[in-house]
């Protein structure tokens, strides 16, 4: 009992520096979600701490902040055209990835080390290398502006991380496997169809993860490929459009921004695990 | 036979054929670009470079680029560290490491927006909505303006935006190879009377260290192309321009792709070194031979 007093005691700077740093962490996302409820005359005459004098007075929240953006601010539609742009930006790598992943893991083939190699340095090239002369194509192919080209860049840009983090799983399955199902005559597309992709689920939604959340909080390759065009601006464009021109309205604004949040952040509490995974995965082992 | 060896070409021919697309074949253009005028038409030589190495805005870009990667670099693996250790203490650790991690799920843009508005100034009579200014007002200080003061307190500010955000991404590396540590070593070292410090020092660093350069170098690639922070909350103004924005105005505000294709270069030239240790470190681990 008093071993256990002591221990609490002797402990509680820890806790308190521990508990101080969280609180300092989250202070910025709750001044956000608080403001995003409060009517705009509220927001203007006092900081948003001074709710937590009356929290349950319901009569100094509201929901027209929320409603303003989405009929007003095009918000609705932009979240939209995030979806829109996400969905098969994150599939599409992960599939051209997963194959080539098996091939650079479990094939033999002239320039498999170089072409690995070259992979490794595109990890970090950095997109700005590559957005005028792709511009410059998608302009005279009718791609700039368009889901299609977006969809594709995306594709391009998301494939080294993509064939790098499903590379070392599947070349991390026991070799054993591989022999036993060419004994058994199974053809490599089988193999890889059957055995392959089943056993890399996990890592599979690990990337997927990643690779929705990166499109999906992107704003460079959309400002670059899909200009300022309303109707096709995801919620990252639209979001930094409305910080010009809501400027100081920030009950507006943090509404906007809370909106661009919600689906990242259900995924990110729902799937955490896998997402921990995929970056352990692509930093520690490889 | 002869379809055997084809066969891999089927696996790896469509990523081939977009890595080539979007990443090789741009890339050495942007590097032949550099080389010409604003349209592209007119060889210049090296009077892009020249430019980026001597502009006033670009060497203001430079400076802060090289604050960031100072900065932004030594806090984020640094309060990433601590945390690991720390939390690996208390029983509440999963749920202190979400909060922190958190702002990984979010984007640059929307943690620019949240940080705008702890940054908010109003003039010394207005009430203050920032809570940084209204915490300056309850020591009787003038409220600042933390996005305008240059050079020091601005940056700084946009700096802190890029720790909250990427601090939860070091913390969840180092701290799960904190937990592979071999725990026998650390509990003989404290029998034979090593404090907490000389175990930290002498036992938990060394063995961290090959993590903690792996850690630092992805922050350092990271953080020289920071672009979305920076162009959402100041865009650049008030001496806080960076590489990464930089080029982006010379592209589509100033139409002068040469120059942008230069700008390119630099960003390039200054990671080469990153993907230099990522080669060594794969060669090492015989992931490559």
């Amino acid at each position: 009992m008093i071993k256990r007093l002591v221990r609490i005691l002797s402990h509680g700077p820890l806790h308190i520096v521990i508990i101080l740093i969280a609180l300092i962490w989250m202070l910025p996302s709750i001044g956000l979600l608080v403001t995003s409820f409060r009517p705009a005359p509220d927001v203007a005459a006092s900081g948003w701490w001074t709710v937590f004098k009356t929290p349950f007075d319901f009569t100094r929240y509201t929901l027209k902040n929320y409603e303003t953006v989405v009929t007003r601010g095009n918000i609705g539609r932009a979240f939209l055209n995030s979806l829109i742009i996400t969905i098969p930006a994150t599939i599409l790598p992960i599939v051209i990835a997963a194959f080539a992943a098996y091939a650079f893991a479990w094939m033999r083939f002239i320039g498999r080390q170089i072409l690995f190699i070259i992979l490794i340095a595109l990890l970090v090239v950095p997109l700005q290398m590559t957005m005028i002369p792709i511009l410059r194509i998608f302009n005279r192919l009718h791609l700039a502006g368009t889901f299609p080209g977006i969809w594709l860049a995306h594709t391009g840009y998301g494939l080294p991380f993509a064939i790098y983090l499903l590379h070392n799983f599947i070349a991390g399955l026991p070799r054993e496997l591989f022999d036993s199902a060419s004994i058994d005559g199974a053809s490599p597309f089988y193999t890889f169809l059957m055995l392959v992709l089943p056993l890399s689920m996990s890592a599979i939604a690990s990337l997927a993860i990643f690779q929705f959340l990166w499109v999906w909080n992107d704003l460079l390759v959309a400002l670059v490929y899909l200009g300022g065009t309303q109707d096709v601006a995801p919620l990252t464009v639209q979001v930094s459009s409305l910080v010009g021109s809501y400027g100081q309205s920030w009950e507006l604004l943090t509404a906007a921004v809370f909106i661009s949040m919600a689906l990242p952040l259900i995924l990110f509490f729902a799937l955490q695990r896998y997402f921990v995974r995929g970056i352990l995965a692509g930093s520690i082992k490889g | 036979m002869r379809t055997r060896r084809l066969i891999p070409w089927l696996y790896i021919g469509p990523a081939l054929l977009v890595l080539t697309f979007f990443l090789l074949y741009p890339s050495i253009h942007t590097f032949y670009l550099s080389f010409f005028g604003r349209n592209s038409d007119k060889f210049i030589g090296l009077k892009n470079y020249i430019y980026t190495f001597t502009n006033k805005t670009m060497l203001t870009a430079l400076r802060n680029n090289a604050l960031w990667v100072l900065f932004f670099t030594t806090l984020t693996v640094l309060l990433g560290l601590i945390l690991a250790v720390m939390l690996d203490r208390v029983r509440y650790e999963t749920i202190i490491k979400s909060i922190i991690f958190m702002p990984m799920a979010i984007s640059f843009v929307g943690a620019g927006v949240i940080w705008k508005f702890v940054y908010a100034y109003r003039p010394p009579l207005a009430p203050q909505i920032g809570i940084l200014n209204a915490l300056l007002r309850i020591f009787h200080f003038h409220p600042l303006g933390w996005l305008i003061e240059k050079p020091w307190v601005n940056n700084l500010c946009l700096i802190t935006v890029g720790i909250w955000i990427w601090t939860g991404f070091c913390m969840v590396i180092l701290s799960a190879t904190y937990k592979s540590l071999p725990k026998e070593l650390i509990e003989a070292a404290r029998v034979d009377g090593a404090n907490e410090w000389q175990i930290f020092r002498g036992i938990i660093l060394p063995l961290m260290w090959p993590t903690i350069t792996v850690v630092a170098t992805t922050m350092v690639v990271n953080v020289l192309k920071v672009f979305d922070i920076v162009y959402v909350m100041t865009n650049g103004n008030f001496g806080t321009e960076v590489i990464a924005n930089r080029m982006y105005k010379e592209m589509f505000q100033f139409r002068n792709f040469g120059r942008a294709s230069a700008i390119a270069m630099l960003l390039l030239l200054l990671i080469l070194p990153a993907i230099l240790i990522n080669l060594r470190r794969f060669k090492r681990q015989g992931i490559i031979r």
